[in-house]
């Protein structure tokens, strides 16, 4: 595996804000890699010192083997870039927009036509931009960075207001693109988003990166109980209490949950007793790691 | 280098053919004050007088007719036999005067709201009943004589006046405007970002739309021209118009350096557009695009120097209607190129990609 991005030590500062606090991160070829973290946590700023739209404070940044800054025109037909505002040139239709862009990297119409396709705004290709909705905008404006078929694309918050349904699809299409061979780098503040696209993440706050790897590996290292929970009225609290010893029993009325470090048991003694109805089992997420690492909520 | 180039141009042609405001405020506004100012003031000099013949008035009738011939051109001479009709009419303004023979007088009544009609009206009839004397007293060849000739037609017509002067305004309107919300609206939206990601050079961006504002500004031109060419207005266009086109050329840069420079200080598109409004309105004003400033106080006409649309107004009509040389337009166009690069060059320092 080749690196695609190795940044060591990186720092940037406006004024008195250190928006960037000595980051250090890797990301291989063919990775789906992940910068998540709270609104202002120095994500965006960290893209922006890759794609080489800011120049670093301190430390050392490569991307495809090359420095970003200062603007290097041998790298940027490499990079596709999805900006987090849907940039497009005013009053132009879907098709003239990807066209614009694709010239600009000496790609052909044709090319421009299948990314539409691709991203499935083939029937909008004459709409204007202005009249897409969010989620066709978000499309197009990921069709525009990839018009170009570049090694790594740069997502920021690709399906930040976006509603469910749109955010489903474009997962799908992130997912495709990835598996198309391109290294994606995507900004989010939304965990769950991260959990379930990215190979690797990197978790972001006050301009640090806490802790980064798989979601998977990071939600285990976490050791976190495990939540089991029932409708109320099968079993009391006492007797879910005494399953097993270190057994924490909520009861809300509604639902009781059992939060334990040994669900096998609980479960299957819940099963032994028939008390299953309503079951619910939800294992640590990448929020509980979060609230971990920095002893508040993600939100 | 020329990739991109193309490209951008037609994204900025498009989306300015499309923006229905920029082409109503850049081509066709421009264009209502050419059709007014051109048809309103078609004959500005002063019509012949019209004057009520009462009854018979023997001195006319009796004329020889190249006599007869000579007076209908200075004035037009319309019989009523009902006196009092007559001089109604008069009173109303409806004709300058009204003339009726008493015996050997010739009575002429007229109203003085019209001084200036009224004046040429008693003129012309003082000499026709002079010349009726001497011919009376039998002098045939008179010792002195007057020629008169008029000379109004050797000199500016409205329409030749107002053409390269709202021709220019239009340039400067399209030309400041296009370059200052261009670059606000393209940095608020982040397109600008997005093209410093792209592998295109800055002289490419900056190029296009310096050829989108040069397109713009010939086919305003040859709108303008084509317009007060027709046989309505009667623009009449000297030998050298075509110096026109390098003049616009170098206009257009100095005016896009204009834009670019309010579109360095503005945030939004509103800002940009009022700081140009700021700019370009009383520009036009000062540079005789609507009225000229012969009038004007002379450090008035001083501080006009200053502004390009000055020298392209003056260079204009030099070349276009009053038939100077083409050599006469060098010395604007050299001021024109000077001006947009101290200003451009201004501009660009204070060029900034983004907003933050």
């Amino acid at each position: 595996m080749t690196l695609t991005i190795s940044v060591n030590g990186l720092h940037k500062s406006y004024g008195d804000v250190h928006a960037v606090d000595g980051a250090t991160f890797d990301v291989d070829h063919g990775e789906f890699f992940g910068i998540l973290g709270p609104n202002g946590a120095g994500k965006t700023t960290t893209l922006e010192i890759l794609e080489g739209l800011r120049e670093a404070d301190s430390g050392d940044v490569t991307v495809l083997g090359r420095p970003p800054w200062p603007r290097n025109q041998a790298l940027l037909p490499r990079i596709g870039v999805q900006l987090q505002a849907t940039s497009f040139f005013e009053r132009l239709t879907a098709r003239e927009q990807i066209n614009t862009f694709a010239s600009l990297y000496g790609v052909g119409a044709r090319r421009s036509d299948e990314m539409l396709e691709l991203v499935g705004l083939s029937d909008k290709a004459d709409t204007r931009t202005e009249k897409l909705s969010g989620g066709q905008a978000q499309r197009l404006s990921i069709a525009c960075a990839l018009v170009h078929g570049p090694d790594l694309v740069f997502l920021d918050e690709p399906t930040s207001g976006l509603d469910p349904q749109a955010r489903r699809n474009l997962w799908d299409l992130l997912r495709d693109i990835n598996g198309q061979g391109h290294t994606v780098v995507l900004t989010t503040h939304y965990l769950d988003e991260a959990e379930i696209l990215c190979d690797r993440v990197a978790i972001m706050d006050h301009g640090r990166i806490l802790q980064q790897g798989p979601p998977a590996t990071l939600v285990r290292g976490l050791d976190a109980p495990t939540r089991i929970s029932v409708e109320s009225g099968q079993i009391t609290v006492a007797e879910a209490q005494s399953i097993v010893d270190d057994a924490e029993v909520e009861d809300d009325g509604v639902s009781l949950t059992i939060a334990t470090r040994t669900p096998a048991q609980v479960l299957s003694t819940l099963a032994d007793r028939n008390a299953m109805r309503g079951l619910a089992v939800r294992g640590a997420t990448l929020e509980d790691v979060f609230l971990n690492l920095t002893g508040r909520e993600f939100r | 280098m020329i990739r991109g180039l193309s490209s951008l141009s037609r994204a900025m042609m498009l989306g300015f053919v499309r923006d229905r405001a920029a082409l109503f405020f850049t081509i066709l506004f421009p264009l209502m004050f050419l059709v007014l100012f051109g048809g309103l003031f078609k004959d500005t000099g002063t019509s012949k007088p019209e004057v009520v013949e009462i009854g018979a008035v023997a001195l006319f009738d009796q004329m020889p007719p190249e006599g007869r011939a000579q007076l209908d051109q200075v004035l037009k001479v319309v019989q009523n036999p009902d006196r009092n009709a007559a001089l109604d009419q008069v009173r109303k303004g409806d004709y300058s005067a009204a003339i009726e023979q008493q015996g050997s007088t010739v009575v002429l009544h007229y109203s003085a709201q019209d001084a200036v009609k009224s004046g040429i009206v008693q003129g012309v009839l003082d000499s026709v009943v002079n010349n009726a004397n001497l011919v009376s007293a039998g002098v045939t060849t008179p010792r002195f004589s007057l020629a008169a000739e008029r000379v109004e037609d050797k000199s500016l017509k409205t329409i030749q006046f107002v053409t390269p002067g709202l021709l220019g305004w239009a340039i400067a309107v399209g030309a400041t405007f296009g370059a200052a919300m261009t670059l606000v609206t393209w940095r608020q939206k982040k397109i600008l970002r997005r093209l410093r990601l792209a592998p295109v050079r800055t002289t490419t961006i900056v190029g296009a739309r310096v050829a989108v504002s040069i397109g713009i500004a010939l086919v305003q031109m040859v709108i303008f021209i084509g317009i007060a060419s027709l046989p309505y207005f009667g623009l009449k266009l000297s030998d050298y118009w075509w110096m026109a086109v390098p003049l616009i050329i170098a206009a257009t840069l100095a005016f896009m350096s204009i834009g670019l420079l309010a579109g360095s200080f503005a945030k939004t598109p509103e800002a940009a557009s009022a700081i140009a409004n700021l700019i370009v309105l009383p520009m036009a004003f000062l540079s005789g695009s609507f009225f000229p400033l012969d009038g004007a106080p002379a450090w008035l006409r001083t501080v006009s120097q200053i502004f390009p649309l000055k020298h392209l107004n003056e260079a204009m009509l030099d070349v276009m209607v009053r038939g100077d040389g083409p050599g006469s337009a060098l010395p604007a166009i050299g001021l024109l190129l000077g001006f947009a690069l101290v200003v451009g060059s201004i501009a660009s320092l204070l060029f900034r990609w983004d907003d933050v």
